[in-house]
């Protein structure tokens, strides 16, 4: 059936919808990565966004239980060149289409995908309404315009865990491993999978725990996750991250950074059309190590809004030179924009982890 | 870190002559090196013995040494020019194997230079097997259980112990050159023996057969401070057992998961860290079991490759020119990515569309070989395609192929009757050049894709999208015709790169019915971008593909604009020195403040590099896709007199379209070419030509025969490279002849000469500006009339050849240019029989011998001719003479026998060379000498020659040539006959025996190495089988053998020369100063 992507600014494009019926608004955003599509789709941090992948041949190897950030997919809509009805890889337990179907996500293609990027590139990323079957295109612009956005909005509470829990991968957790507190602002699982999998004992807490209570676990580090929209949105979070801090050592990520900059005085602001794929070069100020990072980010911690003689930037972005990581000076915290446990993108930066760990002992 | 200064001077090393498996990519590659040093202030000198190549044009280098690439060479080019470091990396195979070899003679050392890019232990631990696997096995990688085998006995060995089939793999060999698969015991000896004869160190792999896997690749960057980025994976369409150089390969690879692509990234980086490329390229293939997620490591390649070049032109990013950057000391973030001009080069290429790269086989060429493919390369060139899905990508490149197809069938071409289904599941599990329209067969046949998937391993993925296409031909047939098919469907059969041939086909119209309807319906493509980013940033150069889609992001100027038509695909008869004169071309072009704009479909040249125009249209050579550019560019002009025959052939659709030709019009091609019109035009001018005559059918031809006399040169008109063209002798050869020719060339009548027995073939090269030409040069050919022009060596200046005959050459080719209103180049082949001149040929057109002819003398011909094709007369380009040359040049072929194993490799009318090399010198006999040895013709200073030489060969001159060799202290041994003759003449020699006389026999004898030069003539029309043994052997063991007389008096020549005196070097700067008392400066200076 015939579906319909209105943009804000009357831009329309069309395309055939293989997914739910129905329609829904969010912001439109493009993902330069080649591969992961699932990790994509299910990654919180894309939550109220509508996602355009730039490679146009998706659904090639279909879909699989292991290759997901989180229990189903999370994107408003999902937007491709050519699906791929028939998916071929050893992995896979069912065509992609199927699985978007049974998880409701609005699903389109035969988009000409090139286009769209680029007007995001040129005209920044938007909110937009994508509908299927027969609409006015004037209406859904209209619907558009409408639509809420991301700016100052809430999306962390749409993704965050309604409790804690005990992260398990399936293995024996490692008796004597440090506990790291999660604060769940849309965590992917790769990074509860990658602490555990370095001896860590994992304990996830919805993101409006209070500090107090987050630090009455006792957490060797507090690990603040990556998570959707804009940190000024979710000022509840902010709040408990400053409560944390100097009080236990603290890893964030993605939006966890983003919140930490907040937290510690800084400023955050919107891209023009944000950071979303897995070539992204970060430098590493300090060892001069260039690392091909994945990132998924709509919002950017301002350089210049952070006191530095309280804290060091670490990280850099190549193409924009925009910050991607910073440490306190005095105490055990640091963060990075982009994403360490990777999936999907190359996993060069993997060693924050272990920085992180590190920052822990030193601690002690 | 910025770059180094400690290092003023590089010498780079070239590949050498254009072999299956290292073709022009390493032109590429290569030139692309030389600017990026020339950029950076460095003073470069450039070895490579391959004249067609740009790497090789004075400018691009401040010393050029067009000589042999051998260790004993380099190390003279060492001495005389005291460089600081060697840039091993970019030539190839034969520039990494003779780096290793200076290495270990201590050369580098003893002159105090430095080896950049990878270091000599890098190489071996990628190259040598049994390093490269303990160290793979040392980061925790696996690769395929093996042994290593400096015997037949210890190969066998390895096999009891891991079981066949098992692979052959030769060590510090190119493009798997003597690489077999063994599927039983009895044929693993003779595979084993042969994997070890072409090894250069007599070591072989032999390795578990991991046949259909997957094969996956990926070419990955590091720099000195140990950053690594990918530049692309690239999936196998073929499975493992085919080698990547003739499988189809798609990139990006498509049926990864992210968590496997990432595994994939995981082991490539640790494996360009442990291998210890600082500041460089790998290439890294390995194999996925499709059943599991296991993955093996294959092979990993130290240098740029064909592979390299590829990944460069599917995804923007110059691999060479950024690889040199960091040999010389830059890192990836200080190097500008110039495509997108405002990223660097450590951001990773990422794509939006899909890229698929076909091979192009010869074997017509080759008919008593084996037609299938396996590890040991056989393609000679390579398409590559550009599409926004599969489909479209996968039609595209069946139409750039040049093989006759317009799509993946559909297109009028499919065989009258289904093949049966016998055959089909043949050709599904033996994988061949025709593989991918079996697959269409069987399903039409209603094989299903896991059946293909069992009999083929092609993955499944691939087959599900061939079976879309063949499925869709029915919904487009079912439309009925062009005018009731519905825009959407006639929108999504564009999409999906069906050809307007196709929808012709399917819909029972022609194609331009089919193009002026879609133009009606607004069905007409648009451009997208190659930028590097898949458009997430804006690029000042990207290059373009076609796609049917919405947004069109054509960067159409309205500045004089001149499209320069490229050659497709390479393959025999037409290759690198077409490339060669296109790329003079584009310079030429903007030499005069036009815009120069590109249409090919050939990722291994200069001419699709990113640079070498204003703009690039990566498309297949029809008329079709060329009309659509020529359409939206609306040019001033278009060159079509440089690609070769590919342009050509559709010059008659470009004009009748409106597309504005330069040059010699097409009706002048046509004219030389059209056998009558021809003959009368001679008439009219008073030159002779052998007799002669055109017929359509066996009995027009018979008649014809007779009339003119036997023997006589057959062949269809309308070909390149001598294609079906053979000397018959009388009527059943004929009669067998014209049944293959038709098939050859459809709807053009075959053309019958008289065959100028023991004449001397004259090449010439000219330029006219439609009123002055002047002739490049008279290039006179060793081998006699009758074999193919581009497989005889020549020489310039004539050696032979009185001056009564040069000026009678110097006449008449004038005389022919005015008559054909030549503008721009031409090229004449003249016969000389008994001081009579006879026209053979004439082509109206660029020629193969241009690169060679414009090096040897210094005139840049093909830039001259697109001047000239723009209004310049020749005196306002100052070109007002011929220019004559105080040096000798002899230009020798170089040939693929080695991949086609029992082939016959006696010369005839039918070109079988893959590339060419030059030799230059003070006299012939040195010049030809370097010639032989460039071509890796191991001239003998000692030991024995063989001699068997038919009849009409047992010359006074053979006698000499015998003598000759006597005299300088070769043993001679000879078959009975041959044997007889010499005594008679005098000339001491052993009888030995031919292999039907019982052993051991002079097979055995070449076996056994005894035999150090072999001049065999061929006894006739049907080779007898142990002459092609002998050949054959001699190919195999790397025995020089010589095929003619006229070859075998050069070769004493030359090898008299090499006992006398001492070989010596110079440059081409230095041969063009003592020419024309200058040289043009490097074209890339820091400034420019």
């Amino acid at each position: 059936m015939r579906a319909t992507i209105a943009l804000e600014d009357g831009r329309i494009f069309e395309g055939e919808s293989f997914g739910a019926p129905g329609k829904r608004a969010g912001e439109v955003v493009f993902n330069t990565s080649m591969t992961g599509y699932q990790e994509i789709l299910t990654d919180p941090s894309y939550k109220g966004q509508i996602v355009t992948m730039t490679y146009p041949l998706i659904g090639n190897y279909g879909v699989n239980p292991k290759d997901v950030e989180s229990a189903g997919p999370k994107v408003e809509g999902f937007l491709v060149r050519e699906l791929c009805p028939f998916p071929s890889n050893h992995a896979a337990t069912g065509p992609l289409a199927d699985y978007l179907l049974r998880h409701g996500v609005i699903a389109i293609t035969e988009v000409d995908t090139r286009a769209l990027t680029r007007h995001i590139r040129l005209a920044g990323a938007m909110r937009c309404v994508i509908a299927v079957g027969e609409h006015a295109p004037d209406d859904l612009v209209a619907e558009a315009q409408a639509a809420p956005g991301l700016v100052g909005r809430d999306m962390v509470k749409e993704v965050t865990c309604p409790e804690g829990y005990e992260f398990s991968d399936g293995s024996q957790p490692a008796a004597g491993g440090p506990l790291i507190v999660v604060y769940d602002f849309g965590v992917k699982r790769n990074i509860l999978r990658s602490l555990a999998g370095m001896g860590c004992r994992v304990r996830v807490v919805p993101a409006s725990t209070s500090a107090d209570d987050a630090l009455a676990l006792q957490p060797a580090g507090i690990l603040l996750s990556n998570g959707p929209g804009d940190p000024a949105g979710a000022p509840y979070a902010v709040r408990e991250v400053r409560g944390l801090i100097g009080r236990a050592p603290i890893f964030g990520i993605c939006l966890g950074h983003q919140l930490l900059g907040l937290a510690l005085g800084g400023k955050t602001y919107k891209l023009k059309f944000g950071h979303r794929g897995s070539n992204h070069p970060v430098k590493e100020l300090s060892t001069g190590k260039i690392d091909i990072t994945c990132q998924n980010h709509g919002f950017c911690v301002d350089i210049d809004s952070l006191d530095q003689d309280q804290v060091e930037l670490t990280h850099l972005n190549l193409n924009d030179m925009t910050l991607e990581g910073m440490r306190h000076k005095e105490l055990p915290i640091m963060s990075v924009q982009y994403h360490p446990e990777a999936s999907a993108g190359p996993h060069d930066a993997r060693r924050l982890f272990g920085y992180f760990l590190r920052m822990i002992e030193m601690g002690r | 870190m910025p770059k180094r200064t400690d290092i003023r001077k590089v010498l780079m090393i070239g590949s050498g002559p254009v072999i299956i498996g290292q073709a022009c990519e390493f032109d590429y590659s290569g030139s692309q090196a030389c600017k990026a040093l020339l950029e950076e202030g460095y003073e470069v000198v450039l070895i490579n013995s391959n004249p067609a190549t740009i790497m090789t044009d004075p400018v691009m280098a401040h010393r050029t040494y067009v000589e042999p690439i051998t260790a004993e060479i380099i190390e003279k080019i060492i001495a005389r020019e005291r460089p600081d470091a060697v840039l091993p990396t970019l030539g190839g195979q034969t520039g990494l194997n003779v780096a290793v070899f200076l290495a270990r003679e201590g050369v580098y050392e003893r002159y105090g230079v430095e080896v950049l890019g990878c270091d000599p232990e890098a190489i071996s631990t990628a190259e040598d097997r049994e390093l490269f696997k303990e160290a793979m096995l040392q980061i925790g990688l696996s690769v395929p259980d093996s042994g290593i085998a400096e015997s037949v006995e210890e190969g066998m060995a390895i096999i009891d112990d891991i079981g066949l089939p098992i692979i052959i793999r030769p060590a510090f060999t190119l493009g798997g050159t003597g690489g077999s698969t063994a599927y039983n015991l009895e044929e693993a000896p003779e595979l084993l023996a042969g994997g070890l004869g072409a090894s250069p160190v007599h070591q072989v792999l032999v390795e578990q057969s991991v046949l259909g896997w997957k094969e996956i690749e990926y070419e990955v960057m590091r720099d000195c401070e140990d950053n690594v980025i990918m530049i692309t994976s690239m999936e196998n369409v073929d499975a493992m057992g085919v080698h990547t150089g003739d499988s189809a390969v798609i990139a990006p690879a498509q049926t990864l998961t992210a968590e496997e692509y990432g595994r994939y990234v995981d082991y490539c980086k640790r494996i360009i860290r442990r291998i210890g490329v600082k500041g460089g390229g790998v290439n890294i293939q390995l194999a996925g079991d499709p059943r599991s997620d296991k993955i093996e490591v294959i092979e990993v390649n130290p240098r740029l490759s064909r592979s390299s070049a590829l990944a460069s032109k599917a995804t923007g990013f110059p691999i060479a020119r950024v690889a040199t950057k960091l040999a010389v000391g830059y890192t990836l973030d200080e190097v500008l990515n110039n495509v997108t001009g405002n990223t660097y080069t450590l951001q990773e290429p990422t794509v939006d569309y899909v890229v698929y790269k076909t091979a192009r086989f010869a074997f017509e060429k080759f008919p008593q070989a084996e037609r299938v493919i396996n590890t040991s390369m056989k393609a000679v060139g390579e398409s590559m395609s550009i599409g926004r899905n599969f489909k479209e990508a996968f039609q595209k490149g069946l139409r750039s192929l040049e093989i006759g197809r317009y799509g993946f069938g559909a297109d009028g071409k499919d065989p009258a009757q289904l093949p049966e289904e016998d055959e089909v599941i043949r050709k599904l599990s033996v994988p061949n050049d025709e593989r991918f329209f079996y697959i269409r067969y069987a399903f039409q046949r209603g094989f299903s894709i896991d059946r293909i998937y069992e009999l083929s391993h092609v993955d499944r993925w691939f087959l599900f999208n061939y079976k879309q296409l063949v499925d869709f031909e029915d919904e487009i047939r079912a439309a009925g015709s062009i005018r009731s098919i519905e825009e959407r469907l006639l929108r999504k059969a564009k999409e999906w790169g069906f050809s307007d041939r196709q929808l012709a086909f399917l819909l029972g119209c022609d194609e331009w019915t089919v193009r002026n309807r879609r133009k009606e319906l607004g069905v007409v493509p648009v451009y997208k971008l190659v930028d590097t980013c898949a458009g997430e940033v804006d690029c000042e150069r990207p290059y373009f593909y076609s796609a049917y889609e919405q947004l069109d992001e054509c960067r159409a100027t309205d500045k004089k604009k001149v499209i320069i038509l490229g050659g497709g695909p390479n393959r025999i008869g037409q290759g690198i020195e077409f490339d060669y004169c296109c790329v003079h071309a584009a310079l030429a072009v903007r030499e005069e403040g036009y815009e120069a704009i590109m249409i090919n479909c050939n990722p291994e040249t200069v001419s699709t590099d990113y640079d070498t125009t204003d703009r690039l249209y990566f498309e297949p050579m029809t008329p079709e896709d060329v009309l659509n550019v020529v359409e939206v560019e609306k040019p001033w002009g278009v060159i079509l007199q440089f690609g070769g025959q590919t342009p050509l052939n559709i010059s008659a659709e470009l004009e009748q379209n409106g597309a504005p030709l330069l040059g010699t019009s097409p009706r002048s091609i046509e004219l030389a070419e059209d056998r009558k019109h021809f003959r009368a035009l001679l008439e009219e001018l008073g030159l002779r030509q052998a007799p002669s005559g055109a017929a359509t059918t066996y009995e027009e031809a018979l008649e014809l025969a007779v009339q003119i006399g036997y023997p006589v040169l057959v062949r269809p008109s309308f070909v390149l490279g001598g294609r079906a063209m053979e000397i018959v002798y009388d009527a059943e050869e004929l009669e067998h002849f014209m049944a293959e020719a038709v098939e050859a060339s459809p709807e053009r009548p075959v053309l019958v000469d008289k065959f100028l027995e023991a004449a001397i073939e004259v090449d010439v090269d000219a330029i006219s500006d439609g009123n002055v030409t002047i002739i490049g040069a008279i290039m006179e050919h060793i081998e006699e009339a009758g074999v193919h022009s581009g497989d005889s060596a020549c020489v310039i200046p004539p050696q032979t050849l009185s001056p009564r005959i040069q000026d009678e050459i110097l006449r008449q080719t004038r005389a022919l240019a005015a008559a054909l209103e030549v503008v721009g180049l031409m090229n004449v082949q003249y016969a000389v029989q008994d001081g009579d001149l006879y026209v053979l040929e004439v082509n109206p057109r660029a020629s193969r011998t241009i690169p060679f002819v414009s090096k040897a003398t210094g005139v840049p011909l093909a830039k001259l001719a697109t001047k000239v094709m723009m209004g310049y007369s020749l005196r306002e380009l100052g070109l007002t003479e011929e220019v004559r040359i105080g040096h000798i040049a002899v230009k020798e072929a170089v040939f693929p026998f080695a991949r086609f194993p029992g082939v016959d490799t006696v010369l005839g009318p039918e070109m079988k060379s893959t590339g060419e090399v030059m030799g230059l010198a003070k006299n012939f006999g040195m010049a030809f000498a370097k010639s032989q040895i460039a071509a890796g013709q191991n001239l003998p200073r000692e030991g024995t020659v063989f001699f068997s030489l038919c009849d009409r060969d047992k010359t006074d001159d053979a006698a000499r040539v015998a003598r000759q060799f006597h005299q300088m202290g070769f043993q001679l041994v000879a078959t009975q006959g041959t044997a007889d003759w010499l005594r008679e003449g005098d000339v001491p020699c052993e009888r030995i025996n031919k292999v039907r006389e019982g052993r051991p026999h002079v097979v055995d004898s070449i076996i056994n190495g005894e035999i150090a030069l072999v001049i065999n003539t061929p006894s006739g029309k049907h080779p007898r089988k142990d002459e092609v043994a002998i050949r054959s052997t001699s190919w195999a063991r790397r025995v020089p053998i010589i095929t003619t007389i006229q070859g075998a008096i050069a070769v004493v020549q030359a090898v008299r020369e090499l006992e006398d005196n001492e070989m010596s070097v110079k440059t081409l700067q230095e041969y063009n100063i003592e020419t024309h008392g200058s040289v043009p400066a490097p074209m890339f200076t820091p400034d420019s």
